[in-house]
């Protein structure tokens, strides 16, 4: 009974009906290559996803994070390049540090002016693209630039398959890293007084206050998290793809969002989890995936994300209007 | 040398060159259920700010178990044993009761983790503790408002309190829970624990409290033991003077019969009300009440054309109307101040003039551009007829008293040409000095005016008071229609009763 009221149950059983009624129009989605392909095209999404969540659930929002994510990989990589350095370790944790560093400047302006982070983050993101592509450069790194030892570690598969046409394919380790940071994520959430510390600002702010939490240190904390996690996606989907554009994640704030909220995740605070924001970032990849195998154009597909994000609010404004009352 | 826990003496606190309190002292004796009234602004949520640290005084001084407490912080005021219950409770609505219930314990061990297992330890020894039944597991915000206060009284009592303050804990708390409430308030009294109600209420005060300590303009007024105060002499405590309570007496001038400012025949809205009929006279107060879901706010929606598709007649001075929609309403002269309307309807940061016209500007805009000098005409004739405490019509209403502001609503009414007065609730959440004045400027509109008045109240006592008729409804019918000889609040009260 209380398991079939969590919305984590419900997501999951829309998201089975979901892939049986694709898997209907279109068989080929069940094949390994593509399931394999589809879990793939969760990693970057999903780890982005569990820093919005966590901003969500303090009652903010994040729309910088795509900007921030662009900034730490083009940086990097600019910097391996100039430094001829070849590595894997080392630059992941400046892209990390960087996106941190970028959110820490979220999270001033949120505590020390009281600002509605959606503002916030607004402006930094417009700054931080237009300080990237005017400071910093606008072509783009192919793969003949690449540094090598990125792009060897994100091909890195867990399992790989030989077709009977001689073709191999697999699934990339990087979805090991992306469960290792929800899993991560989760215990952070549910048993540390940080992220206990989150629900109790998502849920009331001025309650929070008087029972005598550090909002400036969660505050930080939240934002610094969101931009670290996206500095590390950054970096981590450039040597998925072997390109460093200085103009990608355009739009991407909206996929992510949508997906956390379709996740369960209230866009007022104070409720979300990762497990329920997994699911949601599944179902979206998916739903993309699958305009994409039927050959729907990019524009619909934007109309299409855009009509996830309102159900899932209005769905999840009409579920707290009910347990209001 | 003073015998009581915590001893305000000569407190003195000043906001921005307003005074808030002045010589305020105040006594709470270990273990006793100690009463504050005051009326809203008096300075009480004042004195609960000083007592737990939260705002410092800027004279006079605190003392705790005999010892003065310089510059106390609200952490000093927890460790002595302070705890608050705000009227908000302060509450994690998407938190389970049992992380409500433990979060002070883990912040106040600085904890780092989380352990679900002490959480829910802590949180059943609370509850036990409390001596009630509440389901640790259910989100905050799933459980009726006294299910909050009783989350909020379980944890003030976790941390050793002294003292427990409620801030106004009755006001969204039906009779019967207010009497549960009592009965736990007694039961941690018990204890030895010291309680501060406070609160304007004055039947609950006399009820609950030991000794009331009244408080008017930031200054304490009077202090004694609850068997010294009756209603009356608090209620002249609090507002500094005597309330009229003479009852409203009409009687139809001389002559043919009045014309009825308000007739019904046989108003029925399907499912709500039947066959309703009812006359009202120019100068006519008349009192309607019953019980919640008795069919009293259907038949004033009726009447402020929210119910188009009602059955019946209505006629005005006479003249039969439809009312399909609030703006035929209005055009034939009927106001309707919904509950809570008389504060609620204000646009508070407006100006006096603004909120005034709110309803006028059709009128006033035949042709889109509105009337200036006309404007300014009706404000100041409105002003003035009214009594506003005002320099200029241009002050925001936020800036006004109480009894001000609901002069500013029943004015915008006036404008609008309004003959028939609907009030549902007039004076919900008002306090006494202002309940008052709004009954006398009432009064005053139905017998100088010559409006006819439909007051809608669960208050019987206000009913009785200023209605020269009371019609009791139940289940959508008129049940009685009680003329002012039989008008008392025994019999109302009694009649009422029957109707379960």
């Amino acid at each position: 009974m209380a398991l079939l009221r969590r919305s984590e149950t419900v997501i999951a059983g829309i998201l089975l009906l979901a892939m049986v009624l694709i898997g209907t129009i279109n068989p080929a989605f069940w094949q390994l290559d593509n399931l394999f392909s589809l879990m793939r095209s969760n990693v970057i999404i999903g780890i982005m996803a569990m820093g919005v969540l966590l901003v969500l659930i303090s009652g903010g929002i994040d729309v910088s994070f795509p900007a921030f994510a662009v900034a730490a990989m083009y940086l990097t990589i600019k910097g391996m390049l100039a430094l001829g350095y070849n590595g894997v370790a080392l630059p992941l944790l400046a892209a990390t540090l960087m996106g941190l560093a970028f959110g820490a400047v979220n999270g001033f302006f949120v505590y020390k002016f009281r600002m509605i982070p959606l503002i916030v983050t607004l402006g930094t993101s417009a700054m931080v693209r237009g300080f990237l592509l005017g400071v910093v450069g606008t072509s783009m790194i192919n793969i003949n630039k690449m540094p090598t030892a990125l792009i060897d570690f994100a091909r890195t598969d867990v399992v790989s398959v030989t077709k009977a046409d001689g073709t191999t394919y697999g699934l990339t380790a990087m979805v090991l890293i992306y469960l290792g940071l929800a899993l991560a994520m989760h215990l952070m959430l549910r048993y540390t007084m940080i992220g206990r510390s989150a629900y109790a600002l998502g849920g009331d702010p001025e309650a929070a206050r008087r029972a005598g939490f550090d909002l400036r240190k969660t505050i930080f904390f939240i934002y610094c998290v969101a931009g670290a996690l996206a500095g590390f996606a950054g970096l981590l989907h450039s040597g998925m793809i072997w390109l460093a554009n200085p103009r990608d994640f355009v739009g991407l704030e909206l996929d992510v969002i949508a997906a956390v909220v379709l996740g369960g995740a209230s866009i007022f605070g104070g409720r979300g989890s990762v497990l329920g924001t997994m699911l949601g970032v599944f179902m979206l990849v998916m739903v993309k995936n699958s305009l994409i195998i039927m050959h729907v154009d990019t524009t619909w597909q934007l109309v299409v994300v855009g009509l996830i994000v309102i159900a899932a609010t209005a769905l999840s404004a009409w579920r707290d209007r009910r347990r209001a009352a | 040398m003073s015998d009581g826990f915590i001893e305000l003496r000569n407190i003195r606190k000043v906001f921005a060159g307003v005074v808030a309190l002045d010589a305020m002292s105040l006594v709470i004796k270990p273990g006793e259920i100690h009463c504050l009234a005051g009326e809203n602004g008096s300075g009480k949520s004042t004195v609960i700010k000083i007592m737990s640290g939260v705002y410092q005084p800027d004279g006079g001084e605190i003392l705790i178990d005999g010892r003065t407490m310089p510059g106390m912080s609200p952490i000093e005021a927890i460790a002595h044993g302070v705890q608050v219950i705000y009227q908000d409770f302060s509450l994690f609505g998407n938190l389970t009761v049992a992380e409500n219930l433990a979060m002070n314990v883990h912040l106040g061990e600085k904890r780092r983790l989380m352990n679900w297992r002490r959480t829910r330890a802590i949180a059943r020894e609370a509850v036990d503790r409390l001596g009630v039944e509440l389901d640790l597991d259910a989100e905050v915000a799933s459980l009726p408002t006294a299910g909050k206060q009783l989350v909020a009284i379980a944890r003030a009592l976790m941390s050793d309190a002294r003292l427990i303050i409620m801030d106004e804990p009755t006001t969204a708390l039906t009779r019967k829970e207010v009497e549960t409430l009592f009965h736990i308030v007694r039961d941690i009294q018990a204890r030895g624990i010291a309680i501060l109600f406070v609160s304007h209420k004055m039947r609950e005060m006399l009820e609950i409290s030991e000794r009331i300590t009244v408080i008017r303009n930031g200054r304490k007024v009077a202090e004694g033991p609850t068997g010294d105060f009756d209603e009356a002499l608090i209620t002249r405590h609090m507002t500094g003077s005597d309330i009229l309570n003479e009852p409203y007496v009409w009687t139809p001038p001389p002559g043919p019969p009045l014309v009825p400012r308000l007739e019904i025949r046989g108003l029925t809205v399907p499912g709500k009300c039947e066959d309703l009929t009812l006359a009202i006279r120019p100068g006519e107060i008349v009192g309607l009440s019953g019980l919640l879901g008795s069919g009293r706010t259907d038949l004033a929606l009726a009447l402020f054309g929210m119910v188009p598709g009602y059955k019946g007649e209505i006629l005005i001075d006479g003249a039969p109307v439809r009312l399909r929609t609030t703006q035929e309403a209005i055009a034939a002269g009927i106001a309707y101040v919904p509950e809570d309307r008389l504060t609620e309807g204000l646009f508070l940061p407006q100006s006096i003039k603004r909120n005034m016209l709110a309803t006028s500007y059709e009128r006033l805009a035949p042709k889109l551009v509105i009337d200036r000098s006309q404007a300014e005409e009706m404000t100041q004739g409105m002003v003035r007829a009214m009594q506003i405490a005002t320099p200029t019509a241009e002050k925001p209403v936020m800036q006004l008293s109480g009894g001000n502001q609901q002069r500013v609503v029943l004015a915008r009414w006036l404008l609008t040409d309004a003959r028939v007065l609907i009030l549902n609730g007039p004076t919900v959440g008002v306090d006494v000095g202002s309940k008052a004045e709004i009954h006398a400027k009432i009064r005053e509109l139905a017998q100088h005016h010559g409006l006819a008045v439909l007051m809608i109240s669960d208050d019987v006592l206000e009913l009785v008071q200023n209605c020269n008729r009371i019609v009791l409804m139940h289940r959508g019918r008129f049940i009685e229609d009680l003329p002012a000889a039989a008008v008392t609040e025994e019999t109302v009260s009694d009649r009422l009763k029957t109707f379960t």
